[in-house]
């Protein structure tokens, strides 16, 4: 009840919250709200329900009257017309060719997958070492393996011929788990950690000591960081822990046939070889492929380049010239030249630089020139997640007495890269993208495979299907990561809950 | 009078605490600082006693921020002498984190870190700056938050707070770095006036317990309440200091006594 018989008002009660009349809420609302609010409105949805009515009547039975078994392109057309379709998709290429997208030219483990699935032929034809081992024939052995592959379903061959890049890709999977999610247990980054000399050791095989020796002469080269800081503060640390492992455990660069100059690494990795033999068939670069490249090089480089881009836009907002200079420098050459012609470089000029007879891994390469590029960008994109820090936070920092490096890692940096997620996302799912450039430069990427599988008489003609499928491909993992983005950018939201 | 300023002096001040020692806290000699060709501070002199409670008053654009900024070098000065606490203001980075560490601050727009709690923002520089345990300073976080009267809102982040409590948050971040002196650079101005009251009220709580105080400020309610002396700037220079009572009652200077006239006038 109120009272107003005056011009003075006093309510009385409080009006308790009622639901709104029917038709004022749901779907019909929504939909006279939205699609048809006035005549244009309704015009254009009525166009646009015709549109993409038209363009899944053109693609959808295309792709649904796909014929799915079939040993060329030629058969799968003769099946399309027994059927009487106007037009079908062959996805039969896909469904014989899809390790081959994935994995390449990578080897299958061939011992492993005729000792459990082919025993009776491997027994006909004298046993595993008669097959492969050293004094084997190497036409009757190549017979052996595609008469073998040729049996078995590629399911079979996926999960036991390429068991190394599939533990490898799965371990990935928890080693980058807790780094995305902070409700997992803490303790797996530990995992974390180890897990880039795991990774090489599966992808690459050979001796298991090199790579735990570099992890071994990383943590050395820490501890003696660490003592080094104690004395001589965090840059005096820095230094030494870089130094001590580029003199005593890394030949620098990978440069074959030099070993830095204190070769403490190969002695090292000598006497745990003769100790202790454990490893794997070693795989070189060039025998990888397919979208497994696109995962070890997009993932590597992205992993590298947030450090460096954090470095680079902090250096180029540092009140010291000289090292203002050199990020300014750096991030603007590298960003100012086409990605493409980094890769040309790296894979003909770098050449010149290094001594004659050395080689240098053409992944390694690869990966290097990727992640610079890439950091690069994410130091413009953090730069302008520190220009948009409000003045006072960093003025509160340094009120409390926070060192620089301590106010960068506790204070700006979690605001400045929160507001940069979008754009750091946005650089990375470009980096994955950018990683099929690398067909330019002699790797076979998936879709230099395509044009592998299309050099083949079976497969002649066929260009849809495959770009489908890898296009899926790139889509299921950007996707992914555009999500992730904004579940992280809604769980990082502090100042509006 | 405005409503704050009536309510304060309705409040029973504990003086007993408030006393003024010989030693010397802060020491400013013949500081100047320009902003490019810009003459910002002139000549400043300022000696700061223990136990002092200054207030710092003038027009907008005379240089009290500077001023107080340049005591914890958030700004340099180019010309002159700051001693706080027996250290001397220099280029020297670890002199400049040392004064920082013991002289907390109070900004205006009480510039907490959104992202963390209200506990880990009084947590934090104990922990990483003092090398205090965790649960060492998470027990003083709370001491301090019970005296702001706000322990309630510990785990909530700054943006669910008002700006009274914020601000009230912002002192008490300060006051976990069991500073010596507390800067306040125009702490009320940001807010609305329902909640000016209780963040005065804090400060004069602060007062009683007898802690060095420089405070920018134009609430002259406080200034007639706590302070022992009140400073008038203009145009960079300190134009007038005495004590609250003959500094209101009796102004000298002519600019001194049109700065009063205006904003006590209504």
């Amino acid at each position: 009840m109120t009272n107003q018989s005056s011009v003075a008002f006093v309510r009385r009660d409080i009006i308790p919250p009622a639901p709104p009349p029917p038709g004022q809420a749901g779907v019909l609302k929504w939909m006279r709200e939205n699609l048809f609010s006035s005549v244009t409105n309704t015009l254009l949805t009525i166009l646009s329900i015709y549109f993409i009515w038209s363009i899944l009547a053109a693609i959808m039975p295309w792709t649904l009257n796909g014929v799915w078994v079939a040993g060329s392109l030629t058969e799968c057309r003769e099946i399309r017309d027994a059927r009487g379709l106007e037009s079908a998709a062959c996805w039969a290429v896909i469904n014989e060719r899809w390790l081959q997208l994935l994995f390449g030219f990578y080897p299958t483990d061939d011992r492993l997958l005729s000792s459990l699935f082919y025993a009776e032929p491997l027994a006909a034809a004298g046993g595993l070492e008669a097959v492969f081992g050293a004094g084997s024939n190497a036409t009757a052995r190549i017979e052996f393996v595609n008469a073998m592959k040729a049996d078995l379903s590629n399911l079979t061959i996926f999960f036991f011929g390429y068991w190394r890049p599939l533990l490898a890709v799965a371990l990935l999977v928890v080693a980058v788990a807790p780094i995305l999610y902070a409700s997992l247990p803490r303790r797996l980054l530990l995992f974390s950690l180890a897990y880039p000399f795991i990774g090489v050791f599966l992808f690459w095989g050979g001796s298991f000591w090199g790579p735990m020796t570099v992890a071994l002469g990383l943590v050395a080269a820490l501890y003696l960081g660490r003592v080094v800081a104690g004395g001589y503060g965090l840059l005096g640390g820095g230094l030494a822990a870089v130094l001590a492992f580029i003199l005593f455990f890394l030949n620098p660069l990978g440069v074959v046939g030099h070993t830095g100059l204190f070769p403490l690494f190969p002695h090292v990795k000598g006497v745990l070889d003769s100790v202790m033999p454990l490893g794997l068939p070693a795989i070189p670069s060039d025998q990888f492929g397919g979208f497994m490249l696109a995962i070890i090089i997009g993932t590597a480089g992205i992993v590298l380049s947030l450090p460096i881009g954090i470095l680079l836009a902090l250096g180029r907002q540092s009140t010291m010239p000289f090292i203002r200079w050199v990020c300014v420098t750096f991030i603007e050459v590298i960003r100012g030249v086409p990605l493409i012609v980094w890769l040309f470089v790296a894979s003909t000029l770098l050449k010149y630089f290094l001594p004659p007879g050395s080689s240098f891994d053409a992944l390694l390469r690869v990966i290097i020139l990727v992640t610079l590029f890439a950091s690069a960008y994410i130091a413009e994109v953090v730069r302008g997640g520190l220009a948009a820090l409000p003045k006072g936070q960093y003025e509160a920092a340094d009120s409390l007495g926070l060192d620089y490096w301590k106010s960068m890692q506790l204070i700006v940096l979690p605001q400045a890269l929160k507001i940069s997620i979008p754009g750091i996302v946005n650089t990375f799912i470009g980096l994955f993208k950018d990683t099929t450039l690398v067909v330019f430069v002699g790797l076979r990427d998936p879709l230099g495979l395509t044009n592998a599988i299309r050099a083949t008489g079976e497969w002649n003609g066929i260009y849809w299907e495959l770009y489908i499928f890898v296009a899926l491909l790139f889509f299921t993992f950007c996707f992914f990561m555009s999500r992730y983005s904004m579940y992280l950018e809604r769980k990082l939201q502090t100042d509006r809950r | 009078m405005s409503e704050a300023q009536t309510a304060l002096q309705e409040r029973q001040i504990d003086r007993s605490q408030m006393t003024v020692s010989d030693e010397i806290a802060i020491e400013i000699s013949g500081m100047n600082k320009w902003y490019g060709t810009f003459h910002v501070l002139r000549d400043i002199n300022l000696t700061v006693n223990r136990g002092e409670r200054i207030v710092v008053c003038g027009p907008s654009g005379s240089g009290k921020s500077t001023l107080i900024r340049c005591i914890n070098a958030l700004e340099e000065h180019q010309k002159g002498t700051i001693t706080v606490d027996g250290t001397t203001l220099s280029t020297d980075l670890k002199n400049i984190d040392k004064v920082r560490s013991e002289v907390g601050m109070v900004f205006q727009h009480f510039n907490l870190f959104p992202h963390l709690t209200i506990l880990e923002n009084c947590t934090l520089a104990p922990i990483w700056v003092r090398k205090v345990p965790k649960k060492e300073a998470e027990e003083t976080a709370m001491y301090f938050l019970e005296k702001v009267k706000i322990p309630e809102q510990a785990l909530k982040y700054p943006g669910q707070l008002s700006g009274g409590q914020q601000q009230r948050v912002a002192i008490a971040r300060s006051l976990c770095m069991k500073p010596r002196i507390m800067l306040f650079d125009e702490p009320t101005s940001a807010l609305d006036p329902e909640m000016i009251k209780e963040v005065l009220d804090t400060m004069i709580a602060l007062a009683e317990e007898g802690m060095t105080m420089i405070c920018v400020t134009h609430e002259m309610g406080f200034a007639q309440a706590v302070a022992n002396r009140v400073i008038f700037m203009d145009q960079g220079q300190i134009i007038e200091q005495n004590e609250p009572k003959a500094f209101f009652n009796n102004p000298q200077n002519e600019r001194t006594k049109l700065f009063l006239s205006q904003i006590l006038g209504h």
